[in-house]
């Protein structure tokens, strides 16, 4: 077996990348380990996007803990790295008197949360606020603080600094078995791979649960609780300025209307618990739903387009919190049931995952020097090649549209393409670059956007296309750059 | 900002009504005429479609869509149009001027006159809001062209088209040159509505549309398979009952939304039944100094109707152009189901002189059925129809339009009892 590394992390959604981020600040061989051909393909991909304040979450918790701390590190991470946001705040909107009624304890806890700058608003600013909104509001509450977030390039902007900083990212690298040694975790991937590490982190999302009990816990289960979205045209962006939450109740945050970084509108999602962790299928069902409530709330939201749906699977458990848990005995930690506030609370994880790693032993000595990443925008707020005379300027390929909707040119596709966690699926230059996912849904794009990425990547289109030739995929190793700080490592 | 590069008349969109518009325009002297697009290539949707049935209304002989398209963009350039291929509009900074990027950097245009021929797109899988994974192997029509003719890139095997109409059978075309079987046709209609070109093209082609069922009073209700499609659920509306066809390939026909990106960034009044920029009987718009023409008007019609709308929005733009006053008022017209849109779907004062050519669109096989147009109470006309088709543009008398009070109520168009 060759080298073993100091810590393996299974799972690289925005958890798993934010972790090995994390640990690549330190004199550490980390690496991280995905079973997808692209990093943030789970529930990281598939949510509401929404960076969470964490008012409404339960005082005392880990999860209202880490969201607080996570938020502050996120203000410090989300300029540095380019990722797409936009502070628009939360208007939480009361639609009956009872609902009015649990305005001042939702404002009490958002105050226990240490979310100190929200307040309650009479209905007649809730209209100033929102004046397409259905009549029937009560008054609302206002969190200032509650933004949009691109959950496509925050896992990617992750993983890029890890992977800069040394850390190795396996992809298409399913682990299946878990055997302990003497000191150290050796796990099974396809093809009779295998990788040994001394620490295991075990942020594999839905199935956290089943790598837990391959170390022997039965702590929790995850049961997969489906949302579904759909996602409106960029012409709906005009119709709110804010989030438009509802009353939360125990089980699910439930449906709101939210603009995204990207300029649509979104509504969603629903709650509905499976047995499948890989139903990912919207249904008649829940669309409906959809259409139901948007009407309630939003009533010209339905005169609008719909771009896109799409359904994400909550990781759910029979606890109400998150299961962060050190087996200190075993050199592992287990970072399961992240719920619904995952992308928002990803950085506060990921320093809290290192501190009980350090607790088990783990040394972590700091680097001299870190290699920061700043991520190519696809956000609307932000400023995008097509509109920038001195990009197109320097090179033309940025003012090559191929992307009509979206407006994404030659030059950013690829950039994707070839970028340090390149771009090798029509999913992960999807997510790169948002090319295809606009209002015609590749009528347009689609065969000029597969036919680049084959050329580029010297793929057949036939793989591309899932036409033949997929099943297993080849694992695919990226490991950092040469020039990166290995002496500091040695 | 940069410098705004200043023309008489500014297009945009060269496809087969925007170009034919340019050339008119040119051919009654406007001295500089451009036309921007954002493509690669000018000359609009026929580049793309490789089959045979352009030309005939406004060429008088049969072309390919690339020849037909090839042959405007020549007229256009012999008649000294500026066009300017690969060059996006992508929004306005003023009344006249629009703003666009292109590879030789962004710029201004300004026009005395603007005239938006942006075309159509079909809607795609997710606005129909059918339910399933998003596996590959999902197609619209125009979206399989490109693969097929444009890229030259692999489809699939074997493929259900949805929808039953004109476009379904172009759709139809490409596969079968593309080597895909057609598992089925479908559409939430009794009866298909390929009209006309059916029967030669089932003649011509008669091996594989001969057994290509087409599934009639059905709808997609899901799409199955997750890497790649598997097969499509289908409903019967007369039972609900549920059946699934198994295929690598769905292609959405038809079912058009304007592409109004453009018209809607200048916020010009838009219409609810074509889903295009309102316009009056001279193809002006709500924006002074804009007018709009073909298919983003009201989803796709022939490239032939197109076109000829476009040397027709060319006799208004001149008018205006020498000093025709652009109205201040307009009064809507509005439609009833199952009618879906009208055309013109505004009416200006100057409008109501003479009679015009008022086409409509129904959602459904109507037999007997008789239209009436209404200004409040006052009945302006009614017209029986043996057969209302759907699908298909139908014509309805426009004398009516002298009969229009210019500053009464809406006027609506619905059928009788
Ligand atoms: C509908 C919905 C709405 C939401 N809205 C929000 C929101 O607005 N804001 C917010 O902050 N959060 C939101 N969330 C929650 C958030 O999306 C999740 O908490 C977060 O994405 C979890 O990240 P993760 O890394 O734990 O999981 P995942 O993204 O699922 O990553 C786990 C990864 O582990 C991999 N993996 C699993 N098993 C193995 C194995 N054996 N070997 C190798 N790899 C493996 C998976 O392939 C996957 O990539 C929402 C969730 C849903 C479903
Ligand atoms: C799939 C399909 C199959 C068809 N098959 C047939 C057929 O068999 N026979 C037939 O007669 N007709 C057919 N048609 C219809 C025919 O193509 C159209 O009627 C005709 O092209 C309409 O002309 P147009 O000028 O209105 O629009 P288009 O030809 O669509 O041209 C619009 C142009 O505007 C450009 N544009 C849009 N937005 C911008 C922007 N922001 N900036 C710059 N440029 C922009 C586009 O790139 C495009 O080139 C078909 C149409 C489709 C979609």
């Amino acid at each position: 077996m060759p080298t073993t590394y100091d810590v393996a992390i299974i799972g690289a959604g925005a958890v798993g990348t934010a972790i090995a981020r994390e640990l690549s600040r330190y004199r550490l061989e980390v690496v991280l380990l995905e079973a997808k051909a692209d990093v943030g393909m789970g529930t990281t991909k598939a949510n509401t996007a929404i960076w969470h304040t964490g008012f409404d979450a339960k005082p005392g918790t880990l999860e209202a803990r880490l969201l607080r701390r996570s938020y502050a590190l996120l203000e410090e991470f989300v300029p540095q790295a380019g990722i797409p946001t936009e502070r628009l705040g939360g208007l939480l909107v009361a639609w009956t008197e009872e609902q009015r009624q649990t305005l001042p304890s939702l404002l009490e806890r958002a105050h226990a949360n240490g979310v100190i700058d929200v307040r309650i608003i009479s209905a007649e600013e809730v209209y100033r606020f929102e004046p397409r909104l259905n009549q029937g509001a009560f008054g609302g509450l206002f969190v200032p603080g509650e933004s949009l977030i691109c959950p496509f390039t925050l896992p990617i902007a992750y993983a890029t600094e890890a992977l800069l900083n040394g850390v190795t990212l396996k992809l298409n690298f399913p682990v299946g078995d878990v055997r302990q040694e003497e000191d150290r975790h050796v796990l099974s991937g396809p093809r009779g791979q295998q990788v040994a590490a001394r620490y295991l982190v075990n942020a594999a999302g839905l199935y956290s649960d089943e790598i837990d009990h391959m170390l022997g816990h039965h702590d929790f289960t995850v049961t997969p609780r489906r949302g579904e979205l759909i996602v409106y045209d960029k012409f709906a962006r005009r119709l709110i300025n804010h989030i438009i939450l509802p009353v939360p109740t125990p089980i699910t945050k439930g449906v709101l209307i939210s603009p995204t970084v990207y300029g649509n509108v979104l509504l969603g999602p629903t709650a509905e618990d499976l047995d499948d962790k890989t139903n990912t299928a919207t249904s008649e069902h829940g669309l409906q739903t959809l259409l139901e409530k948007g009407r309630a709330i939003l009533p010209d939201l339905l005169n609008e387009e719909v771009t896109a749906t799409y359904a994400g699977l909550r990781a759910a458990t029979e606890h109400k919190d998150y299961q962060i848990r050190l087996h200190a005995a075993q050199r592992y930690v287990c970072v399961g049931g992240i719920r619904s506030t995952g992308v928002s609370a990803s950085l506060g994880i990921a320093e809290y995952v290192a501190e009980l790693l350090a607790e088990a032993g783990l040394p972590l000595q700091a680097k001299t020097a870190f290699q920061t990443f700043r991520m190519p925008n696809i956000g609307e707020a932000g400023p995008r090649p097509y509109r920038q005379p001195e990009r197109v300027a320097q090179n033309s390929d940025y003012g090559r549209i191929v992307c009509h909707c979206e407006k994404v040119t030659l030059g950013e596709i690829l950039d994707a393409i070839h970028s340090p966690v390149p771009a090798r699926t029509l999913d992960a230059l999807r997510r790169r670059t948002r090319a295809t996912q606009g209002r015609c849904q590749g009528f347009n794009c689609r065969a000029a956007v597969v036919d680049i990425l084959a050329r580029e990547t010297g793929q057949d289109p036939r793989f591309l296309l899932a036409l033949d030739g997929n099943d297993p995929p080849e694992p695919l190793t990226l490991t950092p750059p040469t020039h990166s700080s290995q002496e500091d490592q040695a | 900002m940069t410098t705004i590069q200043e023309t008489d008349v500014l297009i945009v969109g060269a496809g087969p009504a925007g170009l034919s518009s340019a050339i008119a325009l040119r051919r009654q002297g406007v001295a500089h005429v451009t036309v921007v697009d954002r493509e690669p290539e000018p000359g609009g949707m026929p580049r793309l479609c490789h089959h045979t049935g352009f030309g005939i209304w406004d060429f008088h002989r049969l072309y390919n869509g690339p020849a037909y398209a090839r042959r405007y963009v020549q007229q256009a350039r012999d008649a000294g149009v500026h066009l300017r291929a690969q060059t996006t509009i992508i929004g306005w900074e003023d009344d006249l001027t629009l703003t666009y990027t292109s590879p030789a950097g962004l710029g201004a245009l300004r026009g005395r006159a603007v005239l938006l021929a942006t075309g159509v797109r079909e809607r795609p899988r997710s606005a129909r809001l059918v339910p399933g994974y998003r596996p590959r192997g999902i197609f619209t029509t125009g979206s399989l062209q490109r693969f097929v003719d444009e890229r030259h890139l692999p489809v699939g095997r074997r493929a259900v088209i949805v929808g039953a109409e004109g476009v379904s059978l172009s759709a139809f075309l490409t596969l079968h040159k593309a080597g895909v079987q057609v598992a089925a046709f479908l559409t939430d209609l009794p009866r298909h509505q390929m009209y006309f070109p059916y029967a030669p093209a089932k003649w011509l082609f008669v091996d594989a549309l001969h057994r290509t069922p087409i599934r009639t009073q059905v709808r997609i209700s899901r799409i199955l398979g997750r890497k790649r499609v598997e097969g499509v659920e289908i409903t019967h509306l007369s039972t609900g009952q549920r059946e699934v066809i198994a295929c690598d390939t769905v292609v959405f026909t038809g079912d058009w939304i304007p592409e109004h990106e453009v018209a809607r960034q200048g916020d010009l009044v838009m219409d609810p039944g074509t889903r295009g920029p309102q316009v009056d009987v001279a193809f002006r718009t709500s924006r002074p100094g804009v007018f709009a023409a073909g298919n983003l008007l009201r989803g796709a019609e022939t490239a032939a109707t197109s076109a000829l709308e476009g040397r027709q929005a060319a006799r208004q733009v001149l008018a205006f152009l020498h000093g025709q006053p652009w109205p201040a008022h307009r009064l809507p017209v509005l439609v009833e189901p199952p009618l879906l849109w009208v055309l013109p779907n505004s009416l200006a004062p100057a409008d109501l002189h003479t009679p015009a050519k008022v086409t409509f669109r129904v959602t459904q096989f109507v037999e007997n059925a008789t239209v009436e147009v209404r200004q409040g109470k006052r009945l302006l006309l009614t017209q029986p129809f043996r057969h209302l088709l759907p699908n298909e543009t139908l014509h309805l008398s426009g004398a009516w339009l002298t009969r229009v009070e210019p500053h009464g109520e809406p006027v609506v168009l619905k059928l009788s009892g």
